[in-house]
């Protein structure tokens, strides 16, 4: 073929592949995050369209913030691009009362809405409406080498105080040797650094904002809080904490760098996993660590398919998410790839499976973590917000990432923790000003 | 004392290892990159990071079941090439009548076009999003390839505009006088004596639309998306991935870095050819 050829015989499979194919099944587009649970849900899309023929599972899986902007720009605009959307806790009620997302109701019977846990449909509602379907949900909690804390003579309580905690990650800090007595989340970022701090705030007293949305960065609880953060994994953490977020520290705990590790229940899969962790057999569970009060203590997430409005497929979206939320997928994940992978953190029936209690070392604790987060009642002193790490407005987003980086840069030693706290008052009340929550 | 013969000896040496360590240090990420896609995810993750290991094509294998490759590289083919073809068409007479037929406001023109490059992309991209999609263009390679023609034509302009000032207007006009159309003096004449130099503006064109990753991730979902979002899928907060993010870089990177093997004879001779060097 002469070279004058190959130009247009290129151009014009182009064009041939940008035009729409007809097809007969309705074709249902969902966006999802990168983890394993949403790669396996992925996995099923045969098993999904061999019941159901006349629909089309199309993937979108992107990088969480990716997605949440992507997500963001396609409802704010009404773009249309997806059928169905993971979505967190922070957008469901936030994007449900925008009137963006349809309500999930009329669901089929033998769905068994009452088994999903009450604080789980709870956080994914606005004014009593649900408005996504709970896939997976996670609390968190306290990560420990049962091995270290036998040779040292310790002991791990149920729910130990942060106070114990530093006695302990004192014990076993061992910097020589490779080993650091505590990792936490230093990296800045509302769904990272803060996710944790919040729930450590929470612990100490403190809360975002007082009833009149006013912040509270000036405060003693939180001075108490950011100082005691900045102190202990500053002393007892690996060296540059302030970039690690839940991956770094699953890397260095697994490779049995840390003695303790406070975060999502999840983890606990990974933790426990031999292919993946060399400590698999050493790991104790303990509750997320309280101080003043026990409130808010651990977190509450949950990752759900939402249906948008501008959807124009709802009723095969509909099938779908009641389909990959329902106890018929939990059964098919337990007899494809083993009970222990069964979604977590939803519904009360998996925690009642005794084969599942057994297979997972870590339900025990995570089913405790779960029934103890409350995301209308999360701070000691009353607040006017919803949810437990985080505040369920707008605003939050932006004002928490800047919050963080002020306490990563605390932690990095680039200011003082009462630099980090004036700017962190100043950010906030200047945003919720803007945003006229009170003049 | 060194013989004039020595002293240059020694100097090639000298600039040759240095040539060398910074051609090793500007390619480490890529071996690194590469290295670290036949590692388990436990290996990928080890500290110290681990330079001798037990390769695995696991994660190969992983991405072959999860995901449809070659649907991703076609569309980023068809994008890439597709943008690059119409930005020529567009970018050469632009610049031939820029270079030939200068006015006042040429150097001015030139200007303002590459200030459109000095925009942060999000600034725009709610306007262009409802734009695409009230045009039925979200989610389709012609969209892409209309956005990645504009976001690179200014580049391409610059490019060309800048070899063909090297060209003296004495031949074209010579051309002229033989009786040449001005499609002729184009094609025969002023081509073939910028071929080098446009050859590069080519590569650096298919190079930029095969790395975008902002408009490929924010105006595509499943049917026109490019390998850029391949790779985006393979990242993730919770969860161990560097392995197989590894691997999906590295197949995302492999066509596009075979092109260049091929092409980088033209390559460097158009960078060594005009303004641009």
């Amino acid at each position: 073929m002469s070279k004058k050829h190959i130009l247009p015989i290129v151009m014009a499979m182009g064009v041939a592949t940008t035009i729409p194919q007809a097809n007969a099944a309705t074709t249902v587009t969902i966006g999802t995050v990168n983890n394993g649970d949403m790669v396996r849900m992925q996995s099923f899309t045969a098993e999904f369209e061999k019941s159901h023929p006349d629909i089309k599972l199309e993937w979108v899986v992107l990088e969480e913030n990716v997605l949440r902007q992507r997500l963001t720009t396609d409802i704010a605009t009404k773009g249309g691009q997806f059928d169905v959307m993971t979505i967190g806790m922070y957008e469901a009620p936030i994007w449900g009362k925008q009137g963006w997302l349809t309500p999930m109701d009329n669901l089929p019977a033998d769905y068994d809405l009452e088994d999903i846990f009450p604080a789980v449909k709870g956080g994914l509602s606005a004014d009593g409406t649900l408005y996504a379907l709970p896939f997976y949900a996670e609390s968190s909690m306290t990560y420990y080498r049962k091995d270290l804390f036998e040779q040292a003579g310790l002991s791990m309580p149920e729910q130990p105080t942060w106070d114990e905690v530093k006695g302990f990650a004192q014990t076993l800090h061992k910097p020589d040797e490779g080993q650091y007595g505590i990792c936490l989340r230093g990296k800045a970022g509302w769904g990272e650094n803060m996710a944790l701090l919040t729930t450590m705030s929470n612990a100490f007293g403190a809360r975002w904002f007082d009833e009149n949305w006013k912040p509270e960065f000036n405060g003693a609880e939180w001075n108490n809080t950011v100082s005691f953060y900045v102190d202990l994994l500053g002393t007892y953490g690996p060296p540059g904490a302030s970039s690690n977020g839940f991956n770094e520290n699953l890397a260095l705990f697994n490779s049995g760098k840390c003695a303790m590790w406070m975060d999502a229940t999840v983890a606990g899969a990974f933790v426990t996993d031999k292919s993946q962790s060399n400590v698999a057999d050493n790991v104790g569970f303990a509750l997320a660590p309280k101080q003043v009060t026990t409130k808010g203590a651990g977190w509450l997430w949950s990752w759900a398919l939402a249906i948008p409005q501008s959807s124009d497929a709802k009723d095969a979206a509909k099938t779908f998410t009641t389909w990959a939320t329902s106890k018929e997928y939990s059964q098919l994940v337990a007899a494809t790839s083993g009970i222990e992978k069964v979604p977590p953190g939803t519904r009360a029936s998996t925690y009642a499976n005794p084969e599942y209690m057994a297979a997972a070392p870590f339900a025990a604790k995570t089913l405790e973590s779960m029934n103890k987060a409350d995301a209308n009642d999360s701070t000691l002193k009353p607040s006017p917000y919803v949810g437990v790490q985080f505040a369920a407005i707008p605003e939050f987003q932006s004002i928490a990432t800047q919050v963080g980086k002020l306490v990563s840069g605390a932690l990095a030693g680039s200011m003082t923790v009462d630099q980090a706290l004036k700017s962190a008052q100043n950010i906030t009340s200047r945003e919720m000003k803007r945003a006229r929550y009170y003049k | 004392m060194l013989s004039l013969k020595q002293r240059r000896r020694a100097q090639t040496v000298v600039l040759g290892t240095i040539a060398w360590l910074v051609a090793l240090i500007i390619f480490f990420p890529i071996f690194w990159m590469i290295l670290t896609s036949f590692k388990t995810e436990i290996d990928a993750f080890a500290t110290p990071p681990q330079l001798f290991f037990t390769p695995t094509l696991e994660n190969y294998t992983s991405i072959n079941e999860r995901s449809d490759y070659f649907h991703f590289a076609w569309n980023s083919v068809v994008v890439s090439f597709g943008s690059t073809i119409i930005g020529m068409l567009i970018a050469v007479p632009a610049a031939y009548s820029m270079a030939f037929f200068e006015t006042k406001r040429t150097k001015s023109t030139l200007l303002w076009m590459l200030s459109t490059k000095m925009l942060p992309p999000v600034g725009v991209l709610v306007p262009i999003y409802l734009l695409f999609k009230d045009t039925g263009m979200l989610d389709t390679k012609l969209g892409l390839v209309i956005i990645y023609t504009l976001i690179n034509l200014p580049i391409m302009v610059w490019m060309a505009y800048t070899y063909f000032k090297e060209i003296p207007k004495d031949i074209l006009e010579a051309a002229r006088m033989d009786g040449a159309t001005l499609f002729q003096e184009i094609w025969k004449v002023l081509l073939p004596m910028s071929k080098g130099g446009l050859a590069s503006t080519v590569l650096l064109s298919l190079i930029l639309c095969w790395n975008e990753a902002f408009w490929s991730l924010n105006l595509t979902a499943s049917q026109a998306a490019p390998l850029t979002a391949l790779i985006a899928s393979y990242s993730s907060p919770e969860g161990l991935f560097w392995a197989k993010l590894s691997a999906v870089s590295t197949l995302a990177c492999a066509p596009i870095l075979v092109f260049g093997w091929i092409s980088q004879k033209q390559l460097v001779r158009g960078l060594s050819f005009g303004a641009v060097k």
